[in-house]
């Protein structure tokens, strides 16, 4: 998912990408012939060895794997430390071939049309390629024998059986999956959790509360709540949309994905952004529209912003700037209307952070015992304490402490039970859908405060999408 | 040696031109063969015809961009070369007659250095600090030097503002390098004729209007090629300095953003060549028009 990478463009990354579109920008008529190629017709012979219990996907043992990491807010620490090791362990003669990039669709997109795929690839950052493009283009391997693999080390359990409920769904294109996506991340409103004990502030369940509470954040000279309008606007889209699933159950998120005429204009999409809009309209800092999203979490970190909608990641992107005494804390976004089809703690928790086989590679069957590898619960605990964020091997994490935020995310998601949703997927099938919301997000909570124009504005747009035939479908249950 | 020359020739011109047909004309070539097909920029393409093209027509960003384009080209170039001249005329001739040459005001040297400061920078750099100088709230320089109790102006979170302050970074960039050309095409204007001039009491106001301009007319006319040009891109400004790339709801989109957005964003390779192949006809018809409508009998 884009959520969680984009967000991690420091502001160094982006003096450095800056500079790099600088070069790029005299001849941006020309530039569009550096991704021309089909990729149809390469046939690269393809590395296989006997199944067997020790080998369940049949790897070739002496055929090495090329892996690229997205060196990003995850760092690449995990891969190398990680995962590249314990995959050795159990191949040694399996060479690998590890990189890192900023610029995955830069690096890789142009080796995939090439016919000259690495195998396992990180597919994230705010340069990731279109995912559906590549699934598209048949070059993603099909994962479903390494979702019915036994786990590494897990006895008894398939690897699917040892991951949240939703991680295989979340990688699912028409009914295949074509991707591990490796972080869970859980979505909701951050505090400091020392400021509102400090304050005897108590976290809000209902939007009377929520607004109530706001008010007094507000005398107490401290914006009640805020977000990045410059960059992060999809924070915010799916605050609304969260609200929006939680009035009227996940079905209404799903036709929204599922492009179903009239989904925008749904009645709990239309009384979620009502009430944020209200938000918008009373508590928010305007000049927050043209801030980015570190100079805003800077502002919570300084205690001058109270509530920031975010994603689990944020307390590891934040690491260096937070202050001691800091306690970043979740909680889950308040119930809108008393008559909200899902409870007050429900949930938005998903699966991001794409990790694929290119099924055109020379070694796919290695590249998927790669990721089985990371599917490990040894892997996955050590994914965690590195970078401070989830993983879908459910439990991986129990009983750790790590760090004030993520424990309580996991509590939030303990509290949440059966009622945690996986969301929307609008935003990474259909970019252009995700331009539009995250558009008319920042109207809504910047500038015209109405929602009516937010549902009539984002049905059109999502009817645009559907009737353009030159954009690839998908759809979900 | 006459024998000689063809060889001579071909050898050097060889290697230029092939980096030409290389990476120019093939990559313009693809670029019209892309336009009308349907591509993601992966796998197979599907020829479309003028789909693409019919598509642009229906776009509103499009048409928001073209009047974009257009304040461009009608700010741009006016105000530059605005600017530029009046500096050029008092870095060369502002400070009157002496010796029998006209000279300009006093450090004019100096001046002459620093107004080309902002063309060494990286237009990236550029970007990034007027971001810092135009940031909506009090950490942004404009807002910081206005008075505490002044709800800080929005700029490039505003609208109605967030293209002005893309025109006001191009034209602050811009204007030393048009100093330095019309400086350099102002040397070339015989003393004698100034100096004529104010023999016959002409006031510096009479000078600039009655020699210095008709004089200059062939550099200011290349000028103004060049920043329409110019007027056409934008691209690396609004894509670091616009809030969300070309907004706050599309008010700062430029054709070269949609055409990164569309290829690198939303897998549209096809339609993103469409909107090449009409900022390619754009551009080429502003030169053309440019060129007839500012052609002058020599004065």
């Amino acid at each position: 998912m884009s959520d969680i990478t984009t967000s991690e463009l420091d502001r160094r990354t982006l003096l450095r990408r800056a500079a790099a579109v600088g070069f790029a920008s005299v001849p941006a008529v020309g530039m569009l012939s550096a991704c021309v190629g089909g990729g149809e017709e390469d046939t690269t012979e393809q590395a296989t060895g006997t199944k067997s219990a020790e080998n369940p996907l049949g790897i070739d043992p002496k055929t090495g794997i090329e892996v690229i990491i997205f060196d990003g807010g995850l760092g690449t620490k995990y891969a190398t430390d990680v995962d590249i090791p314990l995959y050795n362990k159990k191949w040694p003669e399996s060479k690998v071939t590890y990189s890192a990039t900023q610029e995955v669709s830069t690096v890789v997109q142009p080796r995939l049309n090439a016919g000259d795929a690495p195998d396992m690839i990180n597919n994230s950052g705010s340069k990731l390629m279109d995912f559906g493009a590549v699934v598209n283009a048949g070059q993603a391997q099909d994962l479903t024998e390494l979702f019915a693999a036994p786990s590494w080390d897990i006895a008894g359990k398939t690897v699917a059986d040892t991951l949240v409920p939703g991680a295989i769904e979340q990688g699912t294109y028409n009914g295949k999956p074509y991707a591990v996506n490796y972080a869970y991340t859980v979505f909701g409103l951050w505090y400091n959790k020392a400021l509102f004990t400090k304050n005897n502030w108590t976290v809000p369940t209902t939007w009377a509360d929520f607004t109530a509470l706001c008010d007094k954040i507000k005398a107490a000279g401290i914006v009640p709540f805020g977000y990045a309008g410059a960059n992060a606007s999809y924070y915010m889209v799916r605050a609304i949309m969260t609200s929006a699933g939680k009035i009227g159950t996940e079905q209404v998120l799903k036709d929204i994905d599922n492009l179903k005429p009239g989904a925008w204009k749904n009645d709990a999409v239309l009384k979620a952004a009502e009430a944020w809009a209200e938000i918008g309209k009373k508590y928010i800092d305007k000049s927050f529209l043209g801030l980015k999203h570190t100079e805003v979490q800077l502002r919570q970190n300084q205690d001058k912003l109270a509530f920031y909608p975010c994603g689990s990641w944020l307390e590891n992107e934040q690491a260096k700037d937070t202050p001691s005494g800091f306690e970043y804390s979740i909680a889950p976004y308040p119930s809108v209307t008393t008559s909200d089809q899902l409870p007050a703690p429900a949930l938005n928790a998903a699966a991001g952070e794409i990790y694929f086989v290119a099924s055109k590679g020379k070694n796919p069957r290695g590249g998927m015992e790669y990721l089985r590898g990371m599917l490990s619960k040894e892997a996955a605990l050590e994914f965690t304490k590195l970078t401070k964020s989830l993983t879908v091997v459910a439990g991986a994490a129990d009983g750790q402490t790590i760090s004030p935020g993520l424990t309580s995310a996991n509590e939030a998601v303990g509290k949440a039970g059966k009622d945690i949703f996986m969301g929307y997927l609008f935003d990474t099938w259909y970019k252009k859908l995700d331009d539009e919301s995250r558009i008319a997000a920042n109207d809504l909570m910047f500038s015209d405060y109405n929602a009516q124009k937010f549902c009539d504005r984002m049905e059109t747009a999502a009817q645009k999408v559907a009737a353009d035939s030159s954009v690839t479908k998908f759809t979900r249950s | 040696m006459r024998h000689g020359k063809y060889p001579f020739i071909i050898g050097f011109l060889a290697v230029p031109v092939a980096l030409y047909v290389t990476f120019v004309v093939a990559a313009y070539l693809q670029t019209f063969y892309l336009s009308v097909h349907q591509w993601s920029g992966l796998g197979p393409m599907k020829y479309v015809g003028f789909d693409n093209f019919v598509k642009i027509w229906d776009d509103e960003l499009f048409w928001k961009s073209i009047w974009h384009h257009g304040y461009l080209l009608i700010a741009l170039p006016l105000v530059t070369i605005a600017i530029a001249l009046f500096f050029a005329f008092l870095l060369n001739v502002g400070g009157g007659m002496k010796g029998g040459t006209t000279i300009g005001v006093r450090g004019s040297g100096f001046y002459r250095v620093v107004f080309f400061f902002p063309q060494l920078l990286a237009l990236a750099i550029v970007a990034v600090i007027f971001g810092r100088v135009f940031a909506s709230d009090k950490s942004g320089m404009l807002n910081g030097l206005m008075p505490d109790s002044w709800a800080p102006w929005l700029f490039l979170a505003d609208k109605r503002w967030a293209m002005t302050c893309i025109v006001v970074v191009l034209i602050w960039q811009a204007v030393g390098f048009y100093v330095v050309l019309f400086s350099a095409g102002m040397g070339a204007i015989e003393h004698e004729i100034y100096e004529a001039a104010a023999l016959d009491g002409a006031t510096k106001f009479t000078l600039f209007f009655k020699i210095t301009l008709p004089l200059l007319w062939n550099t200011i006319q290349v000028g103004w090629v060049y920043l329409g040009i110019a007027a056409f891109d934008a691209f690396a400004l609004v894509n670091i300095m616009s809030v969300d790339r070309g907004g706050p709801d599309g008010a700062t989109s430029v054709l070269a953003m949609m055409i990164y957005r569309n290829t690198f964003d939303y897998s549209q390779a096809g339609y993103a060549s469409a909107i090449g192949v009409v900022l390619f006809f754009l551009t080429l018809t502003f030169a053309a028009l440019t060129l007839r409508v500012t052609r002058r009998e020599a004065v």
